[in-house]
């Protein structure tokens, strides 16, 4: 191994800087924004009393602040590990993190001092129609607030692309794509390379697709002249928001394949199958979009069938290779169940259970009565809440293990809280849809409010539980001098 | 049962089957002796030949009866004897040219909107919704369905469209054929 390739995780202190300020801001945001979730839900419930123009408010914060820290968060987990096999410049991780809160201040401005409440999807006309409730200005100032984010995320996919390419040559041999159909296939090709060029690939076309249609909107939003085609901007938001939550997810998974095998004492290698699955996945991330415009009957019908196949096959390939791959990695190999073993399997649970019901409702005619109910936020909490935010939650304790006694009574407590709390406040969403309550109101009819009562519950479960995680995770990493984490991999 | 009641139990059964699978295994994850890796590998790699192949078949299975007859009416063309009805989205309410329905005889939803997106859904009288489609500034979805129960139906947004979008309702009724028993 080279000396690009180190098997430590050492970080100098500017990158243990760095990547604290990462780690600590998505804690913090994550947990405000959990609060903010449980308000919305609370009201739904009847328990409190929250004036819709503040709920709509609160939905366009939490949607869009969760998708970006999420996301944020998942691109710390692919920087510490893609580190160690090519060289990443922390300065563009940095200016990552600068243009994400510059971004981010932009947006809670927009929102609760310009009362913007278009929602994360900005889905054109609303942000310039809302009928006198806000400002065309404050929503232009949420618009640049993405771009600003967007932009970030370019930045540090540049350098991530450019690094792999000086490394390996290009991004299909980052993806593995000579070893397809045969050839001396490589072992030691680490899963986080492949991972990190399917995701620059597609994450960068999809925040692309995002800026132009931004700056779309922008124009029209100054002027009006300039008309847009409302299926066309449709078309544009859902390819960049599809791709970019779950580009999260796939960042977000390189923890598993990383942090797994150290406890499970059995290495996870590539093999055909696992490259397959990530080629044939990056293709289909980016054409499986249209399955948010089922009911968008104008829609060519091709595209319509299009929608429901890909769903079915898009996310199977990697999943069927990492939930399976991460069940073979421990069925009987006297794991060590430390916090991030124990979350990299909650995550594992998450995903697979969590696809179930995405998958079913890409079905048109299961769309037909699922679409905007509280089904959808039922199946994307589940793969979010109980899949993605355990990986990331993985490596935050990772980071901390090598200082801290890993465990303690305080995790005993937290994780079976966190997931208790999580199946009951995913569960109440899916029921609630069952019943096809509504998504995105803010007032529910007296028959939804029971389920809205019980998730609040499970939602007050969760934020306890995550609140025992940051505060144990922020002491970790502000207690020890030095913050580094001088931990020998494996 | 609906179709809802069906796709509820589907996935609850789904999500039930994936939960014992990671019971099993976390389970059975110590260490065993005469727990070669090599060769558990080997045979967890058979597994997952014969697991991929199961959700290939059940995939393509699924597709073709759930894509046939297909579930989106053609845009085109008209239904002959149809009974139409024109429904226009406005921010916050719903305009519809008809607000008494025949059952038996199938309807054609022509939806618009005049500002912003909605969501056109029919909720039935047991408030379960039995039909949906886009309201597009710009563009006109044509829904078709045919009513089975009379009664009252409900009509609400499921597009999100700004501060009043879930006081964005309406209703219509449908009745009895004639000479339908009531
Ligand atoms: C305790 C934790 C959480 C609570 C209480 C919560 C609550 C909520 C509620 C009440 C809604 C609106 C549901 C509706 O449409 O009626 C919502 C929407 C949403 N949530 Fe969460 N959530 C939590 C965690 C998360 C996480 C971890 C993520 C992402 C990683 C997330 C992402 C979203 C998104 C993207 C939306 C859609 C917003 C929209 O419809 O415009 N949430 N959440
Ligand atoms: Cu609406």
């Amino acid at each position: 191994m080279s000396a690009l390739h180190p098997d430590n995780e050492t970080l100098t202190r500017g990158e243990g800087l760095v990547l604290n300020l990462y780690v600590i801001s998505a804690l913090a945001v994550v947990v405000v924004m959990m609060l903010f979730g449980l308000i919305m839900r609370m009201a739904q419930g009847t328990w409190i009393n929250v004036p819709p123009d503040i709920f709509y408010q609160l939905m366009t914060a939490h949607g869009a602040g969760m998708v970006g820290t999420v996301g944020l968060a998942s691109s710390a987990v692919m920087w510490f590990f893609l580190r160690k096999y090519v060289r990443l410049h922390v300065a563009m991780f940095a200016a990552n993190y600068v243009l994400f809160m510059l971004g981010a201040l932009a947006i809670l401005a927009a929102v609760f001092i310009g009362g913007y409440a278009g929602g994360w999807t900005f889905l054109y006309p609303l942000p310039v129609h809302s009928m006198g409730v806000w400002s065309v200005n404050s929503a232009a100032l949420f618009m640049v607030g993405y771009l600003l984010i967007g932009v970030g995320f370019l930045v540090f996919y540049l350098d991530a692309m450019l690094a792999i390419i000086r490394s390996y040559g290009n991004l299909g041999r980052g993806l593995g794509l000579q070893w397809l159909f045969g050839g001396d296939l490589d072992k030691t090709h680490p899963p986080a390379v492949v991972a990190s060029s399917m995701v620059v690939i597609v994450n960068s076309l999809g925040i692309l697709g995002g800026a132009i249609v931004l700056v779309m909107c922008l124009i029209n939003a100054y002027v009006p002249s300039l008309a847009l085609n409302a299926l066309l901007v449709k078309n544009l938001i859902y390819f960049f928001g599809h791709v970019f939550i779950n580009a999260s997810i796939y960042m977000a998974v390189i923890a598993v394949y990383e942090l797994l095998p150290r406890f499970s004492g059995r290495l996870w290698t590539v093999s055909r199958p696992f490259l397959w699955a990530w080629a044939l996945t990056t293709v289909m991330v980016l054409i499986v979009y249209p399955h948010h415009l089922l009911m968008d009957y104008v829609m060519p019908h091709w595209m319509l069938v299009m929608g429901q196949i890909i769903s079915y096959t898009s996310g199977l390939p990697v999943f069927v290779v990492t939930a399976y791959g991460a069940l073979a990695n421990v069925y009987r190999s006297g794991i060590r169940w430390s916090v991030p073993a124990q979350l990299a399997m909650l995550s594992m649970f998450g995903w697979a259970a969590g696809i179930v019901p995405a998958i079913i409702d890409g079905t048109i005619s299961v769309n037909q009565v699922m679409h905007n109910t509280q089904w959808v936020p039922g199946h994307f909490h589940f793969y979010l809440l109980l899949g993605v935010l355990p990986m990331v939650l993985a490596l935050m304790f990772h980071l901390i293990d090598a200082r801290r006694p890993a465990g303690g009574a305080v995790l005993r407590l937290g994780l079976p809280l966190y997931l208790l709390g999580g199946l009951i406040f995913v569960g109440a969403f899916l029921a609630a849809g069952h019943v096809s309550a509504p998504r995105r109101y803010a007032a529910h009819l007296p028959q939804w409010v029971p389920y809205d009562q019980v998730g609040s519950i499970g939602a007050i479960l969760v934020i306890v539980a995550v609140l025992l995680f940051a505060t144990y995770i922020i002491v970790g990493l502000l207690g020890a001098p030095g913050n580094a984490t001088a931990h020998a991999a494996r | 049962m609906n179709r809802q009641d069906e796709v509820w139990l589907i996935t609850l059964i789904g999500i039930a089957l994936v939960a014992l699978v990671f019971i099993y295994v976390i389970s059975r994850s110590g260490a065993s002796p005469g727990a070669d890796a090599r060769q558990l590998q080997t045979r967890a790699y058979a597994i997952r030949r014969w697991w991929f192949v199961a959700l290939l078949v059940l995939g393509v299975g699924v597709t073709y009866a759930s894509l046939r007859p297909f579930p989106v009416p053609d845009q085109q063309t008209q239904l002959a004897g149809a009974q139409v009805v024109d429904v226009v989205g406005h921010q916050w309410f719903w305009q519809l040219s008809s607000y008494r329905l025949t059952a038996g005889t199938p309807v054609e939803f022509h939806v618009t909107s005049a500002d912003v997106n909605h969501g056109f859904a029919i909720y039935g009288p047991d408030d379960r919704i039995v039909a949906q489609t886009q309201a597009m500034p710009g563009f006109t979805n044509r829904l078709v369905y045919t009513f089975t129960k009379p009664g009252l139906y409900r009509v609400l947004c499921l597009e999100y469209c700004g501060l009043a979008h879930h006081g964005m309702a309406n209703q219509f009724e449908v009745v009895a054929a004639t000479g339908d028993k009531p």
